[in-house]
């Protein structure tokens, strides 16, 4: 557990947001620290992507509030987020794959110089920085004008993240930071989030793969339904036990006793399948998955 | 990939900086338009070199068709980089022409204030267009549509309603003396040409054409806002999540195209001395021609206002060297159709090339 004895970077406390009739957020809480991970975990539709974007500035909360290092705060704009030192690294990335890396690296906080209508990138200056940024995290990019199309996609999420700590982000969250990746590209992926926590960032982690999560998180809050099913240390449950409950520990018994069922069925001589109304089996499967 | 990198980093970098030379100018999205403005002079100075083309006079002619529709490439250029279209700048330069005539003949308004006045509407259509687009997320392709023909129905409604006929004429004479008119309609250094009694001078909007260009590719290759326009069109969500004020920029961009067509209008207005309801027909197709044969990629976050300027460029010295060369001038829309689709060929290749892995 990391030190306590300040502020939290980020404290939620019992946020809800509603979309019309629907209940997207219900009194949500949450907290990270400085050289924390703090692990989201959740299956679709759990309310992971909304309560991202509320924490980013994107939405607001219809109840509750957000306090930045003790400081209650009312975000109107992604931007007002970002001048917090809350740094949102989405699941498409936010790149342009079209623009330069060096385009992409500074897109919406351009070095500039000169004033008004004279003001001017530095691109020298921007090229060099963006260069040496990818650098430090083990990645060369020969070319800082070529296009981020260019990049893999762990080199692009590496991208993504180098920006955001460039950029002083405090709390760096990350959504599905490793869900389209394959193993090694994850690997380099995950490395870099135990370095920027090593460097004594907050980090939430937002997945719904527990075998990428449970390595470097530090706490795990289970998102179901737009409701919070609590939250964990990493000492006191098990990666099984994390696994079971977000998948929601009821359903997967569920799961496996229809599936013995099937297996009776079978044996029994093929007729039994009927004995299961097909609509709630694939309903149960598909929750389950 | 990355280890690939990593082990070679000192050696590779100096073997690719040897051909980053060449690699760099086939990422210009305007090389398109470079060639082929070479190829197109190459023709007509073999074909035409004897036709009077390559005068001064001619050179001037064929200059001065480009620059007008240079102006509007180059707005048209950011705005298509910024992922939008503007089919309504046709019109504009109609209703613009009339927004100019009509207070200056009509009600005896000074041509600078009538001017002014035409570009006072200009930033309130662009504004609506703008945010008609941005709140609605529709397609600007068909909101401008509307744009075109609500326009068009407007100059010829109110022009015939104000003054009963389509055309407004005797501007020459008011335009005589007036503090701004020159910056229009004027020819620039004419003792350039004091030798030469065909030539005036060189006309404005030339220089209009070469200032806007450079301002634009500045402000597009050198300043946060180009960086802005680039990251509104290559992906909107993007640039939004990470603060760029992709609305604004493209409202701002939408008042641009407005501004280029009264622009347009206030050179023609003022050299013709009279303005017709049906003055830029069809000028927002040959301004979006002129853009992509520069390079830009119709759906937006990558393209160049140099291209568009050369895309203007082989636009018009294709029409004016068609018209000396004798040849039927039927067969220029042809030729303009079949230059833009191998523009639109070559760029898709190109989008390919630069977002594949090297």
């Amino acid at each position: 557990m990391a030190a306590k004895d300040g502020p939290a970077l980020i404290d939620v406390q019992s946020i809800s947001k509603f979309f019309g009739s629907v209940i997207a957020l219900k009194e949500i809480s949450m907290i990270c620290h400085p050289g924390e991970v703090m692990c989201l975990l959740g299956d679709n539709g759990a309310g992971k992507s909304t309560l991202i974007k509320t924490l980013s500035g994107v939405h607001k909360p219809d109840e509750g509030r957000i306090l930045i290092e003790g400081e209650p705060v009312d975000f109107d704009t992604p931007r007002d987020a970002l001048d917090r030192g809350i740094a949102t690294v989405y699941q498409d990335l936010a790149m342009v794959p079209l623009m330069s890396v060096t385009r992409n690296f500074f897109m919406g906080r351009e070095p500039a110089e000169g004033r008004g209508l004279l003001q001017r990138i530095r691109i020298g200056h921007a090229n060099t920085t963006a260069r040496e940024e990818m650098k430090k995290i083990g990645i060369d990019v020969r070319d800082p004008t070529q296009a981020v199309g260019t990049l893999s996609g762990g080199e692009r999420q590496c991208l993504a993240i180098a920006r955001a700590v460039y950029f002083g982000a405090k709390v760096l969250i990350l959504d599905e930071p490793t869900s389209a990746l394959g193993v090694k590209q994850a690997g380099v992926v995950l490395r870099y989030v135990a370095q920027a926590k090593a460097r004594g960032l907050g980090v939430i982690f937002i997945t719904h793969n527990v075998h990428h999560a449970y390595p470097v998180a530090d706490r795990f809050t289970m998102l179901n339904r737009g409701r919070s099913l609590g939250t964990f240390e990493k000492k006191d449950i098990s990666r099984e036990e994390v696994l079971g409950m977000m998948a929601g520990g009821k359903d997967l018994d569920q799961l496996t006793s229809e599936l013995e069922e099937f297996q009776r069925a079978d044996t029994a001589g093929g007729t039994g399948v009927s004995q299961l109304e097909p609509g709630a089996a694939a309903e149960a499967a598909v929750r389950a998955s | 990939m990355t280890d690939t990198t990593q082990n070679a980093a000192g050696a590779m970098d100096e073997r690719l900086r040897q051909v980053s030379i060449w690699k760099k100018l086939l990422n210009r999205p305007e090389l398109g338009a470079v060639a082929g403005t070479v190829l197109v002079f190459v023709f007509f100075g073999l074909v035409a070199a004897n036709s009077g083309m390559f005068s001064s006079k001619g050179i001037i002619t064929f200059l001065e068709v480009s620059a007008q529709l240079g102006i509007l490439a180059v707005f048209a250029s950011l705005l298509m980089i910024a992922g939008e279209f503007d089919l309504s700048v046709g019109s504009m330069i109609g209703f613009a022409g009339v927004a100019i005539a009509i207070p200056a003949a009509v009600w005896g308004v000074p041509i600078w204030l009538a001017i002014i006045f035409a570009f006072v509407l200009a930033v309130l259509v662009g504004y609506v267009n703008g945010l008609i687009v941005v709140r609605s997320g529709l397609p600007s392709f068909i909101v401008t549509l509307a744009g075109l023909f609500i326009l068009r129905g407007l100059t010829i409604g109110l022009t015939r309603e104000i003054t009963g006929r389509t055309q407004v004429s005797g501007l020459k004479q008011l335009s005589e003396g007036d503090p701004i008119a020159w910056l229009f309609a004027g020819d620039w250094f004419g003792f350039l040409f004091a030798n030469n009694p065909t030539v005036n001078g060189i006309p404005a909007s030339i220089f209009w054409w070469l200032a806007l260009t450079a301002l634009a590719t500045w402000v597009l290759l050198r300043t946060p806002f180009g960086n802005w326009i680039f990251a509104s069109g290559g992906d909107k969500l993007a640039a939004r999540n990470v603060g760029v004020p992709v609305n604004s920029v493209k409202i701002l961009l939408f008042i641009g195209t407005a501004c280029a067509a009264t622009l347009f209008a206030a050179i023609q207005v003022l050299d013709a001395g009279s303005a017709d309801t049906n003055r830029g027909l069809l000028k927002e197709f040959e301004a979006i021609i002129a853009v992509v044969i520069g390079g830009t990629l119709l759906t937006g976050g990558y393209g160049s206002a140099i291209g568009a300027a050369f895309g203007a460029l082989i636009f018009g010295t294709v029409q004016m060297g068609i018209f000396f060369t004798g040849v039927n001038t039927d067969w220029f829309k042809v030729f303009v159709g079949v230059m833009m689709l191998i523009a639109v060929l070559f760029n898709n290749y190109v989008r390919k090339k630069v977002t594949e892995a090297r």
